[in-house]
């Protein structure tokens, strides 16, 4: 089981207050990776609007994760991408009942300061986004609201977590609905998993200090990791699912959940395919009802997608140094 | 096959959690038998008690109810078999459920807890707290509440026992063999309130 303590001491972002009599405390490592636990085994879903995010949530999905322009768009319209109009995050909050996520630029303190205050469940500091800052990540203790980090390696995946990260997910290549790069990454951090999990288990505390130079993070945290032989927080696959069975796929190599992002509403079969992907999430031990998934979609209505070794902007790339 | 079989709803959520919970619970009391995931509803008609977990009420009630789920836990729980819910769990054992903000829900149900539900009714994410509740009438006089998004109780019938309040508002209930939280006992290292759960599985068989 993933624990669920890892709180820094002195986070900035743990409220003590009183509730009537009550002592209360908010913000804990605790409620924020718990927050990131009752996800589980769910599907995230990219929105645009009050419209998808309803679709969305009778479709099944855990979440939605509100931007100005699907992933596809951002790529295609250049120029800098941003967060979300709040107005229109705060229009779909109010029309629906499941979390409501936001992504923010990666390093941009503010607009994830912004984002806390229009009280979003979760905020996903996101390489869709343009970076502000390309060589520090935000200090997530800071905050109350829970981050969720995408990662291409273990490494990455670490060292989101030491900064507060609350969850991670694999990077993939947003918005080409190819799912060959999140497939990578998933494998990476698996493959590095095992790695360290055996040095572990060996007892070789010299060789872990040189896992934890490696991956430029504390000792502490490799060794808890390695201890688990897993990340300590919920890890969801993202970046180019666009079918029931890729979501599948996915979760047969130990992802917790699926995003979804332009996959879904840049289909032409968006209500369908939103269902279809929620089904083969839940029942992905089951050939036979994630047959059944893919048979509610139409293959001719997918994003006709983009081949991830020839493009120009490689989000995925964006914060990796860091 | 000796002992008890308790089965936790594996559609979506912290299952995971609850399975420990339970499993830990069980080996300290000395309780013999099995806990299992449960998603299909042959599974569910072998079992003596089921566990709700915590996740998203709307997601886990759509898609107990397309597979069959939903009403073989209606009819088990009939029959008398215990049941524990957490807060996405008290939500769906629930006859009627609103969201604070949004209003009147039609989301599944199992309508059988007489109880109606106010979601998220601490607010969001951010207000999501820790907090130390009671639970005197089940001899555990102090339980760490983790509480998520939380429901509460705004009506109880009278066949519903209240066992905890937080700031006026009911966290904890309990009618017969069913047991619903606000908050999640799953979370904490605190196994009192499975292992009442298991007593009460054990009880009944």
């Amino acid at each position: 089981m993933i624990p669920l303590s890892g709180d820094l001491g002195n986070a900035k972002g743990i409220v003590r207050e009183n509730l009537g009599s009550l002592e209360t405390r908010r913000g804990t490592s605790t409620l924020k990776r718990g927050f990131a636990h009752m996800l589980k085994n769910g599907v995230v879903m990219d929105v645009t609007t009050v419209e998808q995010a309803q679709i969305a949530e009778d479709a099944g999905a855990v979440a939605v994760m509100v931007l100005d322009k699907l992933p596809s768009d951002v790529r295609k319209a250049g120029g800098v991408a941003r967060t979300a109009s709040i107005r229109i995050i705060e229009e779909i909050m109010d029309s629906i009942t499941i979390p409501v996520m936001a992504k923010c630029r990666i390093g941009h303190v503010y607009e994830a300061k912004v984002l806390e205050e229009t009280d979003v469940d979760m905020i996903d500091e996101s390489e869709v986004l343009t970076p502000a800052d390309e060589f520090h990540h935000i200090w997530k203790w800071d905050f109350t609201t829970p981050f969720v980090n995408g990662a291409r390696n273990l490494g990455e995946a670490l060292r989101r977590i030491e900064e507060g990260a609350a969850m991670i997910r694999t990077k993939g290549e947003p918005g080409t609905g190819n799912v060959a790069e999140a497939v990578i990454h998933i494998k990476n951090v698996n493959t590095e998993l095992r790695r360290i999990k055996s040095i572990y288990d060996a007892g070789d505390e010299q060789d872990l200090v040189s896992v934890a130079r490696e991956l430029k993070v504390s000792y502490s945290l490799v060794e808890e990791t390695a201890s688990l032989g897993r990340l300590p927080v919920v890890n969801f696959a993202a970046g180019g699912i666009s079918t029931p069975a890729d979501a599948a796929y996915l979760m047969t190599l130990g992802c917790d959940g699926i995003f979804v992002g332009s996959g879904i509403f840049k289909a032409d079969d968006a209500k369908e395919r939103a269902q279809a992907v929620v089904l083969a999430t839940t029942f992905w031990e089951d050939p036979d009802k994630v047959k059944e998934a893919q048979k509610m979609i139409d293959e001719r209505q997918s994003m006709l997608g983009l081949d991830t070794k020839n493009l120009e902007l490689r989000m995925q790339e964006r914060g990796s140094t860091a | 096959m000796s002992g008890i079989s308790i089965g936790v709803l594996a559609v979506q959520g912290d299952v995971a959690e609850n399975i420990s919970a339970t499993r830990m619970a069980m080996d300290e009391l000395g309780v013999e038998g099995i806990v299992s995931e449960v998603k299909t509803p042959e599974q569910i008609s072998d079992l003596d008690g089921l566990v709700i977990p915590g996740g998203e009420s709307t997601v886990i009630g759509t898609l107990s109810l397309i597979n069959g789920s939903l009403k073989k836990i209606k009819e088990k729980i009939a029959s008398g078999m215990p049941v524990l819910g957490t807060c996405a769990g008290m939500i769906l054992l629930s006859k009627k459920a609103k969201d604070r903000v949004v209003g009147d829900m039609e989301q599944p149900l199992l309508d059988y807890l007489d109880i109606k539900i106010e979601r998220n009714a601490f607010g969001r994410q951010k207000n999501s707290f820790e907090a130390d509740v009671s639970l005197e009438k089940i001899g555990i006089p102090n339980f760490r509440g983790v509480f998520i998004r939380a429901p509460s109780v705004v009506d109880a019938g009278k066949t519903v026992e209240v066992l905890s309040k937080i700031d006026e508002k009911i966290v904890a209930v309990r009618q017969g063999n069913i047991i619903g939280t606000s908050f999640h006992p799953e979370l904490t290292e605190d196994l009192s309130l499975h292992k009442y759960f298991v007593n009460l599985v054990q009880k009944k068989n």
